[in-house]
């Protein structure tokens, strides 16, 4: 135990002598909460749009008006043709056009039915889906006003069944609630396989891991003595990300803390432990980088943090089982937005906990003190 | 003070890397309390053997024992008994000389009043007292060789293993530096060193001569001179490396 200690004794004052140091631990936090957590966000503001009206009508011109009057939509021009709107697609001009065809308003009067089309730029899917969505949504109520108006309401579409969903934990869907949670992982994440591996490998180029292989310090001292410190302040670090969150965006913090702090210790564990096993099968800081990279961006993208995991193809959704971040991403949402008790997290427990312990193992044995 | 007890006993060592033999077949026994030289030209393998009696590399084949401990099994226990310098500096820049002197201390397992008076007794000999706050990166190169010796023999280790120890450091920062291997000599640490400097041959209790991963001539330097009719250990060298 003496030995730790020196271990540790050392390891913190090259830490906090280190000037690079004190920005990673301070400004990453400062810089993710407040630029990620606005920019990784799903809703859409504003939705630039052409309407082709070929049948200059007073229905169509009703519509036009309806959109126009949506504050979501701006309309930015109105060509004479569909070849135009979609020249105007092509030079990203617009997100997406509606054409409003010849005889509208006869058909809608007439048959009580009509078609419009909509051309949307899909480039980004998920901006296509929801602006499209929107869009239906306007021309749905318009459609219906129209047919309230003309008397005959059709029997089956008045008494369609009127759904009011209350969204629970979330009630205002606020993208911020949700995401900030996310990002606070992806920080302690990026500190916790970075720091303990890089400062380990580092050890390696400089040649002092040679001086410290010659002493009787055990492997899982060695280990324990690069792990510790940068536990700690991966702690630190979601202490001050919270805090961010609190006073930035006023996310409710409705769990326990020690919990969060608990699981948070039993995921740094892991995620230092595989850091520090990567950098015991790497040479230079280099390789160590381009491993640790790699592994991050898989992790992420997978975790269920930007797209839901269950969206995902069955075979990718099992592979998740083997994604630490895909187990924190739901505990850290779970007690820090639903306010979940231990109980309800056992499971992401148990397969965070199996996995650090057998990781922290893997480190160690892969340490080699003798070539 | 030597003895003909060996502290370092090797039979038949061999150590390959893939089809490349680094060590081919090398027997020797180094006594207590003598100074044994490991001469060579660069790549004769002596960095090698160096680096498998202090268990940083395991051997292909013989029987090694360093004090008293198998070079196989009991790695761990011979490493708290050597004191060993690399080739390339490597105790920490980044950390004053004291706190350097106290992480070796610390991990040796020194009892606190123990290292504390070997610390103030060492910066002493240095003449280094007034530095002892300073980063050992800031610090000339001839004075960082001489902290990492004197830090590799903190602890009091049986033997201590000096790879090239002099590289790169001028004349009478050399002539200091062995007097500090005599010293330690004097308290009955047994020295390990290899070099090409063949001044410091003379220096040496015994030698032995590798070339191309063998030892080709092993004897105090006087009988070696003897042998090889030459005035000093550089022309014995140039007369086997020929």
């Amino acid at each position: 135990m003496r030995t730790l200690y020196y271990i540790l004794q050392k390891e913190f004052t090259q830490i906090f002598r280190n000037r690079s140091m004190l920005p990673v631990i301070f400004v990453m936090p400062l810089v993710q909460m407040l630029i990620l957590v606005f920019a990784a966000t799903n809703e859409l503001r504003q939705v630039d749009l052409a309407i082709v009206d070929f049948d200059q009508s007073a229905l169509s011109r009703k519509l036009t008006a309806e959109i126009t009057g949506n504050p979501f939509f701006v309309v930015r021009q109105n060509p004479a043709s569909t070849q135009d709107a979609e020249e105007l697609l092509m030079r990203n001009k617009i997100d997406l056009a509606l054409v409003i065809p010849r005889n509208f308003d006869k058909d809608l009067t007439i048959s009580k039915k009509a078609d419009v089309q909509i051309l949307v730029d899909a480039i980004n899917g998920m901006a296509a889906q929801l602006s499209l969505g929107y869009l239906s949504n306007v021309i749905g109520n318009y459609s219906q006003k129209i047919l309230v108006k003309t008397g005959k309401p059709d029997p089956g579409m008045m008494k369609s069944i009127d759904i009011k969903p209350t969204y629970w934990f979330n009630p205002q869907l606020n993208f911020k609630y949700y995401m900030a949670p996310g990002i606070l992982v992806v920080l302690i994440t990026v500190i916790g396989i970075l720091l303990g591996g890089m400062n380990l490998v580092r050890e390696k180029e400089l040649g002092t891991i040679e001086q410290i292989n010659v002493t009787p310090i055990k492997k899982w001292q060695f280990i324990a003595g690069k792990l510790l410190p940068f536990l700690a302040i991966g702690l630190f670090d979601l202490a001050f990300g919270l805090l961010i969150a609190r006073l930035a965006f006023n996310i409710p913090i409705r769990g326990s803390m020690p919990l969060l702090f608990g699981m948070a210790s039993i995921y740094l564990v892991l995620v230092l432990s595989l850091g520090l096993f990567i950098s015991t099968i790497s040479d230079t800081v280099q390789q160590a980088t381009f491993v640790t990279f790699f592994m991050l961006i898989v992790f992420i993208l997978m975790s269920g943090l930007f797209t839901p995991v269950e969206s995902m193809p069955d075979w990718a959704q099992k592979l998740d089982y083997a994604n630490p971040l895909y187990y924190f991403v739901k505990i850290m949402r779970s007690i820090i937005l639903k306010g979940s008790n231990f109980p309800d997290i056992f499971n992401e427990f148990a397969a965070l906990s199996v996995f650090a312990v057998s990781m922290f193992g893997l480190a160690i044995f892969r340490y080699k003190k003798t070539s | 003070m030597i003895t003909k007890e060996p502290v370092i006993t090797v039979k038949n060592m061999v150590k390959k890397f893939g089809s490349f033999v680094a060590n081919d077949n090398l027997s020797f026994e180094v006594y207590k309390g003598e100074i044994f030289g490991f001469l060579g030209a660069n790549g004769a393998g002596k960095t090698t053997a160096i680096r498998i009696l202090c268990g940083l590399s395991s051997p292909t084949s013989g029987q090694m024992n360093v004090a008293g401990f198998d070079v196989y099994r009991q790695t761990e226990k011979i490493k708290q008994n050597i004191g060993y310098m690399s080739q390339k500096f490597s105790l920490y820049e980044d950390l004053t000389v004291y706190e350097n002197i106290r992480f070796y201390g610390g991990v040796y397992g020194m009892n606190i009043a123990d290292r504390k008076a070997r610390t103030t007794e060492m910066l002493d000999r240095l003449e280094l007292t007034a530095y002892k706050n300073r980063k050992i990166g800031d610090l000339p190169l001839g004075w960082k060789q001489k902290l990492a010796f004197s830090i590799a023999i903190l602890h009091n280790p049986k033997i201590v293993f000096l790879d090239e120890p002099t590289g790169g450091v001028d004349p009478i920062t050399r002539r200091q530096f062995w007097n500090l291997i005599y010293e330690a000599v004097e308290k009955g640490i047994t020295v390990f060193v290899t070099t090409h400097y063949m001044d410091e041959a003379e220096y040496c209790d015994r030698v032995s001569i590798m070339a191309d991963g063998r030892i080709v001539a092993l004897d105090t330097p006087e009988k070696l001179k003897e042998q090889y009719n030459a005035a000093n250990m550089d022309e014995v060298f140039l007369k086997i490396a020929r």
